[in-house]
């Protein structure tokens, strides 16, 4: 651990969401599954940070976690979520008990989620002006007309025009890249610190996914809230993300700036998922893959992150630390 | 929407002159009719009867004529509001079924009510408290309920009343009223009876439908439109009914008009079990007597009732899932 954090430390100290040893695990028919182990990471305020890593990393579960939407038979076992809202004292998240009117309140009010399937994250019968007012009649005491023309205004943000008819359609008469804006209009509607969007553009093609995170940076500019982005894409992390964490088997493996992560990886896994992007591969040679960078090197043991003096940090064995850091 | 409606209601002119031909053939199958019928009683009795007497009697009711001209006699009356005349019961068959038709309809209709406000709540209950000790109990009854036939509940039921508290549990009416003009009290008495017949016609079904709701509404409790009414903080009671309930009782509004034959029949067994003045014992006594009259008018009463109940259910599902009405 050094103490001294270099000048250079783009990380702010400004942390709306603290996560400590954060387990969860899942009853199966076989046993537990770990699902999560010792996740610890802090979102810093007014920033994005990514979670990034393969499938079944746990970069999802996490998200759950922070939103208490984690269900039977998974369940979380340990670990602290601090959450520091500017409006309000700071509460810790595991511990609310499930009739807490805080609990209540943090979803959509405080924190708020984007999902991966924009084709079936709204209800087939109900229209998308109910759907997205709904948000606001569940946190704040306003009339149905108030909180229609408060949908309406989001939503026209968000890009969908033609206000008037299109509030009073229903979802399956939009596009997935329509709907995906809904949600996100839904998400915002009720100014949350944070928003997590939990692989928002995976299920959409290559134009609509540009548009969607431009729209969710552009946001993030405008209300100044922080953004939690899970997403498997490297290419997505390098255009949005400020901090990155990179996850694997439920543990964090490394954490840094998106500059460091990306140009500089320290730890054998992280280097492994860049190499295995297409794009960045030599030409005419076979695509690298995360086991042909990694090699026989141990990324299973879950060593505890060290701080290197960058500002990083990192989980790998101590001694190989000391190397990683020169 | 107005077009569709009006396409459904073409549509059912067809479909109910099919099931009059299908009606008035299947009474006309087996050997002899009601004259014959009736004849055979009264040579068991010892009366003689002329051969005059029994040709007179045929041609009354046209039933020397060819096949083809009494089925449009009868279907032509039947469309001018006139059903015929029961030999049987030497009564105008308008009479016998408006008495009756009034019953059965109470009967059925609000054993499908009692379904409902069964099988809703309960069906909720055992999905969102799936294994637990409540949903266990509540399905194990619900698959006694599947299994115990509407006329042998009816058995029961009555056994208990009589052995236990001394009370006969047949019939609408209480034997002051029987036949007694209506009034509010005989109103009154015929509640405090409807009530039996109605649970009993109505277990089956609420036993069914609950068990269908509780599944369905298992596939649709963890849908991601579910996930992500549960993230905006919708809270855990609105969340149920609003998200995933409206979707899984879709399927039974649908299936009304189909679920009004299934009461319609176990409303015939239990009627005969229980003594009931309704269409299901009139028509068992009909159909054994061949009186076609009868028969045939009863049958195309419940047929168009059936046939009703379908469009309703239809405009009913149109009505709450969008999905439908925008096809």
């Amino acid at each position: 651990m050094s103490d001294a954090a270099p000048a250079d430390n783009a990380l702010s100290h400004d942390n709306v969401l603290e996560i400590r040893d954060l387990a969860v695990d899942f009853k199966t028919d076989t046993g537990l599954t770990h699902a999560l182990v010792n996740v610890g990471f802090d979102v810093p305020r007014g920033k994005v940070t990514a979670i990034v890593g393969e499938s079944g990393s746990g970069k999802s579960v996490t998200a759950n976690c922070i939103m208490r939407l984690v269900q039977p038979p998974g369940r979380i076992i340990d670990g602290t979520i601090n959450f520091t809202p500017t409006d309000m004292p700071p509460f810790e998240i595991v511990s609310l008990r499930k009739k807490d009117p805080r609990l209540q309140e943090l979803r959509g009010g405080h924190i708020s989620m984007v999902f991966q399937e924009p084709m079936t994250a709204l209800s087939p019968v109900y229209t998308v002006g109910n759907q997205v007012a709904e948000a606001i009649l569940c946190h704040r005491k306003v009339t149905r007309k108030e909180a229609m023309r408060e949908a309406a205004e989001m939503l026209e943000r968000v890009g969908i025009g033609e206000m008037e008819r299109r509030i009073q359609m229903y979802p399956f008469e939009f596009s997935g890249g329509m709907r995906q804006r809904v949600v996100i209009a839904m998400a915002l509607v009720c100014h949350p610190e944070i928003l997590i969007c939990d692989e928002p553009t995976t299920a959409l093609d290559v134009t609509i996914q540009a548009e969607i995170l431009t729209l969710i940076k552009d946001l993030q500019r405008d209300l100044k809230n922080s953004v939690l982005f899970i997403t498997h894409d490297l290419g997505v992390v390098a255009q949005i993300a400020d901090q990155v964490v990179v996850m694997y088997q439920g543990r964090v493996l490394e954490i840094g700036t998106v500059r460091q992560v990306l140009k500089e990886p320290v730890h054998p896994y992280t280097r492994g998922l860049l190499a295995a992007i297409p794009g960045l591969a030599p030409k005419g040679e076979p695509l690298a893959t995360i086991a042909s960078v990694v090699g026989d090197t141990d990324i299973t043991t879950p060593y505890p992150l060290t701080t290197l003096g960058d500002g990083r940090q990192v989980s790998l064995p101590p001694d190989n630390v000391a190397l990683a850091a020169e | 929407m107005r077009s569709y409606l009006a396409s459904r209601l073409l549509g059912m002119i067809p479909t109910l002159a099919i099931i009059s031909v299908i009606v008035f053939t299947v009474i006309q199958l087996p050997e002899g009719d009601i004259v014959s019928s009736m004849l055979d009683r009264l040579q068991a009795q010892g009366v003689d009867v002329t051969e005059e007497y029994v040709a007179n009697l045929r041609s009354q009711y046209n039933l020397d004529k060819p096949m083809v001209m009494q089925y449009f006699v009868w279907a032509g009356n039947f469309l001018t509001g006139d059903m015929g005349y029961s030999i049987l019961f030497n009564r105008p068959v308008n009479e016998l079924v408006w008495e009756r038709l009034g019953y059965t309809l109470s009967i059925t209709i609000s054993a499908l009510f009692f379904t409902w406000l069964v099988a809703l709540p309960i069906g909720i209950y055992s999905a969102v408290r799936q294994y637990t000790i409540g949903d266990y109990l509540m399905t194990t009854l619900a698959l006694v309920g599947l299994a115990t036939p509407p006329f042998l509940l009816a058995l029961i039921f009555m056994h208990i009343g009589f052995t236990w508290f001394g009370i006969s549990t047949g019939g609408l009416f209480s034997p002051e009223f029987e036949d007694a003009p209506w009034s509010i009290a005989k109103f009154a008495d015929m509640l405090a009876h409807i009530w039996l017949p109605m649970v009993i016609v109505g277990a089956s079904g609420a036993a069914f439908t609950m068990r269908i709701l509780r599944a369905n509404l298992l596939d649709e409790l963890n849908k991601p439109y579910v996930v992500t009414a549960r993230a905006k903080g919708v809270g855990p009671a609105k969340l149920v009914v609003k998200y995933p309930v409206r979707i899984a009782i879709n399927p039974f509004i649908s299936n009304i008009g189909l679920m009004l034959p299934a009461l319609i029949s176990g409303e015939a067994l239990v009627g005969m079990v229980m003594g009931l003045p309704t269409i299901g014992p009139l028509l068992l006594q009909s159909l054994l007597n061949q009186d076609m009259f009868l028969a045939g008018s009863l049958l195309m009463w419940l047929a168009l009732l059936v046939v009703v109940g379908i469009l309703i259910s239809d405009l009913l599902l149109a009505w709450v899932d969008p999905r439908i009405r925008f096809e």
